[in-house]
């Protein structure tokens, strides 16, 4: 589904100094409805190629196919067509501060013309998943750190994309929130999603005995199925 | 298509509330800069009604000799008003100066005593010419003293009013040049405060535009709330600013009227009031709409 072909990234230094290497001849592939963790020190190239994936930057060298497409010949105004087939959650959670939570869940759907009827019903449903529903009218200052990921997880996926990417999901969530957020990621996995899991957590990839993309210095050193958490 | 526009408009409307305090400074923004315009776009009639009124007051008279007969005069003054440079001419006979001097100073009797005494009427007749512009009186002038007539010419008083005649209009002219130019500076200043108001409230929602943008909405999806935004608050100030001048203008009618007889402030505002509203509309929505448009460029840039 996800074909990652000699992908590189450098970013030029502002300072004149070295320029950053931050993905060096990355390649791999991931297959539909797979869980793949991506692990590696901070600094390792997790986050880049998570942008890489969601066209948010452009590689240096490389492409990357979804689907089959290389997503870097997507025309700018297709862009975000395309990221309508992917679901992100973020560390920092990123909701819309003067949106309620069924507001934030339900603004893909919006911006997808989806109709109000529908609108309703997924987004009722997703938040019932998330254990958000009496929640709906509120706003993310008034949520939990746990809360506010959970509503992010339902805003990922409450149209259904093909790939979830969660760049780090737990890394501000205590440890009981943490296990609740990858129950759900896991139910999102069994459900039929890709899933796409960037994170330093030791605990979390033991836990999860899924495929390990292991990155250390812009590099795979590692790519084992059922793997762990080994630096 | 429809379900996006009305979503946008309904988001737009709903920022609006939900970021009331920061929209309300940018409306008293907006006022003050719609009130500034406003106040150009009705000073521009009110100096017209002054500019005109001096300009009313200033003529050039040629004095005839005593002998001339009033035949003469109005065979001069018939060619006179065929020069295209002339606005106007009047012909003033001795004995109505006479009887206007008297009028005018009936309650002094030593000047009335003096003048009966004298036992004649020492006044002239004369023609009293106005044109349109200053520098073309000594066209005029000169044109006369090359004449025929110019025998039956006791004086022409151009040349003692010269200088106040060209000051007059020199000083209408840098008034009018003074308020074409600070129209243009305010102007200038007014778009940028507005723009710069705009421009910090978009700036606060930078974040939430790149996660819009990363979730995939299209940068018409995420620009249109903020211009509906930008509507909505232009709207509201050229409103204010509409009811802030009817207050002002029918307040100070007679105050004005009191000063410069010939002002009424609240006419001049009746009599402008469609352009005005039109006026102050396109500035409140063109200033918000652009300036939301302009701002939220930077954000959308991939």
């Amino acid at each position: 589904m996800i074909s990652v072909k000699n992908i590189s990234k450098i970013y030029p230094s502002k300072s004149g100094k070295k320029p950053i290497i931050a993905l060096d001849n990355v390649s791999f592939e991931i297959e539909k409805k797979e869980f793949v963790s991506i692990v590696g020190k901070s600094g390792a190239g997790k986050t880049t190629l998570l942008k890489l994936i969601l066209a948010e930057e452009r590689p240096t060298s490389g492409k990357i196919l979804f689907d089959g497409l290389d997503i870097y010949s997507i025309k700018k105004s297709k862009i975000p067509v395309f990221r309508q087939r992917i679901g992100v959650v973020f560390q920092d959670y990123k909701l819309f501060p003067l949106k309620t939570i069924y507001e934030n869940t339900a603004y893909v759907m919006e911006i997808m013309g989806a109709s109000d009827k529908e609108i309703e019903r997924d987004v009722l449903k997703v938040l019932e998943l998330v254990g958000l529903k009496d929640k709906i009218y509120n706003f993310p200052n008034e949520l939990s750190g746990g809360e506010k990921q959970r509503a992010a997880l339902a805003r990922a996926l409450v149209h259904r994309p093909e790939v979830i990417l969660a760049d780090e999901p737990t890394g501000n969530l205590d440890p009981y929130n943490t296990i609740e957020i990858i129950r759900l990621l896991n139910k999102i996995y069994e459900l039929g999603t890709t899933v796409i899991l960037a994170t330093h957590d030791k605990e979390l990839i033991n836990m999860l005995k899924k495929r390990v993309i292991t990155l250390e210095a812009g590099r795979v050193i590692k790519d084992e199925e059922k793997g762990r958490f080994i630096l | 298509m429809f379900i996006l526009l009305k979503r946008i408009i309904k988001m737009g409307w709903k920022n609006f509330f939900r970021n009331f305090s920061l929209n309300i400074a940018t409306i008293f923004i907006m006022v003050v800069v719609i009130c500034l315009v406003t106040l150009f776009f009705l000073l521009n009639p009110i100096f017209k009604i002054l500019i005109s009124d001096i300009q009313e007051k200033v003529d050039v008279s040629i004095y005839f000799k005593e002998d001339t007969l009033p035949e003469e005069i109005f065979k001069l003054k018939a060619e006179i008003s065929k020069i295209p440079e002339v606005k106007n001419i009047d012909y003033v006979s001795s004995e109505q100066i006479f009887n206007k001097f008297k009028e005018k100073y009936k309650r002094d009797p030593v000047l009335i005593e003096s003048l009966t005494e004298l036992g004649y009427n020492p006044f002239l007749p004369s023609l009293n010419i106005k044109v349109y512009q200053a520098s073309q009186y000594e066209q005029i002038v000169k044109l006369l003293e090359m004449n025929s007539y110019k025998d039956l010419i006791e004086k022409v008083d151009y040349y003692e009013r010269k200088p106040v005649i060209e000051k007059i209009f020199s000083t209408i002219n840098g008034v009018n040049k003074a308020i074409v130019f600070l129209g243009i500076i305010f102007g200038i200043i007014s778009i940028l405060i507005v723009f710069n108001t705009i421009r910090i409230a978009i700036y606060n929602s930078g974040e939430e535009i790149s996660i819009m943008r990363l979730i995939g909405a299209s940068n018409w999806f995420i620009r249109g709330p903020f211009l509906v935004q930008g509507f909505i608050i232009g709207i509201i100030a050229s409103l204010i600013t509409f009811l802030i001048f009817f207050g002002i203008c029918y307040g100070f009618d007679s105050k004005v009227k009191s000063i410069f007889y010939e002002v009424s402030l609240f006419n001049i505002f009746l009599t402008n009031m469609l352009n005005l509203v039109l006026l102050q509309l396109l500035i409140g929505i063109g200033l918000g709409v652009c300036s939301s448009y302009i701002a939220i460029r930077r954000y959308l840039k991939t």
